[in-house]
């Protein structure tokens, strides 16, 4: 009874306390960014950028600018499609209904320059992923930890990505034929 | 051609340049080929494929580079995450 009286108002306290630890958990920066140089960072970015668009092409560049990812072809025999998310798995998703078939975890890691640490800028990453889906999909999967969906991004994230992605394509379309 | 490397905190680097018609040119563009290979580096030419759509292809070797492309890209060997 009477640790009772001592349990009680301590998990109140403690239930009180959560939110606050959450919300500084929240705003303390990722150890692995922490120390980085955010001016060079956002420089990269925009250089990767260009490559992209460069690259990939100016479609790619535009998906990638206003959704923050790319969507690609994988066999058109298969009907089947991939969505390139930065520094997260590729989706390989049916084209037809849209159901997600399954997620490809990769990286492409590089410690040659410890200060900068070993993340391409994002949209390097997305482009080395779309060069090595289009140049080589098979050696590119056969690296990839495959799972099913839902291992590492919310399938319900994706499915409304799939949504948006519709929805862009058709207004580019409409834009293209207006 | 050039050949540039995608790399952390920087974006893509120009490591060489030249041209392929230049003998001496072309003999430093394999040479840098070869190093960047050498360290498990991967290389992809990107180029116009069929109805003008954007392709990429992945290359081994230096003789693999089609005629005409512009640029080579090396990116890090991927990983399972």
């Amino acid at each position: 009874m009477r640790a009772t009286f001592l349990i009680v108002p301590a998990l109140a306290a403690l239930a009180a306390l959560l939110p606050l630890l959450a919300r500084r958990r929240v705003n303390r920066p990722h150890p692995l960014v922490r120390h980085r140089d955010r001016k060079r960072d956002a420089a990269a970015e925009r250089r990767a950028r260009e490559l992209l668009r460069e690259a990939a092409g100016v479609d790619a560049y535009a998906m990638y600018s206003q959704l923050g990812f790319i969507a690609t072809q994988g066999s058109v025999e298969d009907g089947y499609g991939y969505l390139i998310y930065p520094h997260r798995p590729i989706v390989a998703y049916d084209a037809e209904s849209g159901e997600l078939l399954s997620e490809y975890c990769v990286r492409f890691p590089d410690g040659s320059d410890p200060d900068a640490g070993e993340w391409l800028p994002d949209a390097d990453d997305v482009l080395a992923k779309w060069m090595a889906l289009h140049g080589d999909e098979r050696r590119l999967i056969g690296e990839a930890n495959m799972h099913l969906p839902g291992r590492q991004l919310d399938p319900g994230m994706v499915r409304r990505d799939l949504e948006i992605l519709r929805a862009w394509r058709n207004g580019e379309r409409a834009q293209n034929h207006g | 051609m050039k050949l540039v490397r995608m790399s952390p905190g920087h974006g893509d680097v120009l490591i060489a340049e030249g041209d392929r018609e230049v003998a001496e040119e072309e003999e430093r563009l394999i040479e840098e080929f070869r190093r960047q290979l050498d360290l498990g580096m991967w290389a992809a030419v990107p180029h116009e494929g069929s109805g003008g759509r954007r392709e990429a292809t992945m290359v081994r070797d230096f003789s693999e580079v089609p005629d005409g492309a512009d640029r080579v890209i090396f990116f890090p060997p991927a990983a399972g995450g």
